[in-house]
């Protein structure tokens, strides 16, 4: 959580965490429900949520898509060898790709060139095909290697959870 | 699925507003009533069309360590290494891939010290030794799936 946010509002925003982890009820208003259980005032509540939400810690308060059951049943992770002194504004292009869900630096590593990281997701293994080369075209001479590792199995999916002790 | 749970699951993956009243204003925006949009929500959460309704924090920024790490595991041995870090809570998911890092996963844990013991945990409890790619920049975080 960034400096500006005070440890009050932390100790409030996990308890937002825990309050809503499994989503928020469809109330007619869910703003009143919060300010219940936050034992703060509706207004409190919905500047508190704003803030959370200029600050990053909340992403915004959406629906999640089973994405499988819309047809998007294929998920490739792109991976980009890029020219480092140019990733700045490369990933920020990548980036701001629509069909581009995640896009990440990380770094090299033994015998893993690849530094960025672009999830693609598509209705059929033509369509992220085609990303993909829009990608490699977008990159141009400053990537030297490009893959693209097909998810074929969902092995274990349980979702981040706010880790609790040490 | 009608028109107006597909509008309803487009408008509802960019946002609730942040204002007072806003089943109130969505009902507005997509010619329905609060409760009208509620039930179809409701529905769509039930059928499983849509996994979640809610806040989606950024976990990372209220504490704790994160990374990706992926695994080269012999095909012999694919079964029982899956095995490994689905018993493991801080494995968070983990996907097969078609490459010879075959299997990815992303870890979370309460401290970077937590985090570095799971990879050691996994290192010893499968004799491979993981790739280890904690995110250095995000450019980019937002599903969207527009139907």
């Amino acid at each position: 959580m960034s400096a500006c946010t005070s440890r009050s509002e932390q100790a409030l925003a996990l308890r937002l965490v825990e309050l809503t982890q499994a989503g928020l009820p469809l109330v007619d208003d869910p703003w009143v429900w919060l300010a219940e259980q936050l034992q703060l005032s509706v207004e409190a509540t919905l500047a508190l949520l704003k803030r959370l939400q200029a600050d990053g810690a909340i992403r915004r308060i959406a629906a999640v898509p089973n994405h499988y059951r819309l047809g998007y049943c294929c998920n490739g992770m792109t991976v980009w060898d890029v020219d480092d002194s140019q990733m700045p504004r490369l990933g920020r292009l990548i980036g701001a790709q629509p069909f581009v869900s995640h896009c990440y630096r990380r770094p090299r590593s033994g015998d893993w060139r690849y530094n960025l990281f672009a999830m693609v997701h598509g209705r059929s293994s033509a369509e992220i095909n085609s990303y993909r080369e829009h990608l490699r075209y977008l990159l141009g001479d400053a990537c030297r290697a490009d893959d693209m590792l097909v998810s074929s199995r969902i092995l274990k999916k349980t979702g981040l959870r706010l880790p609790t002790g040490p | 699925m009608d028109e107006l749970d597909r509008r309803l699951i487009n408008r509802l993956q960019l946002g609730l507003p942040l204002v007072p009243q806003p089943w109130q204003v969505l009902a507005e925006e997509l010619g329905s009533s609060s409760e009208q949009l509620r039930e179809r929500l409701q529905r769509l959460l039930d059928d499983g069309t849509l996994t979640r309704f809610g806040p989606m924090f950024d976990i990372e920024r209220l504490g704790g360590a994160f990374t990706l790490a992926a695994l080269k595991v012999p095909e012999a041995r694919f079964e029982a290494v899956a095995a490994v870090l689905a018993a493991m809570p801080e494995v968070a998911h983990n996907y097969r891939r078609e490459h010879p890092w075959n299997m990815w996963f992303v870890l979370g844990c309460a401290s970077l010290e937590a985090l570095n013991d799971a990879l050691r945990r996994i290192e010893q409890g499968t004799g491979l030794t993981p790739l280890n790619l904690p995110k250095e920049q995000t450019y980019h975080v937002g599903l969207y799936f527009p139907v």
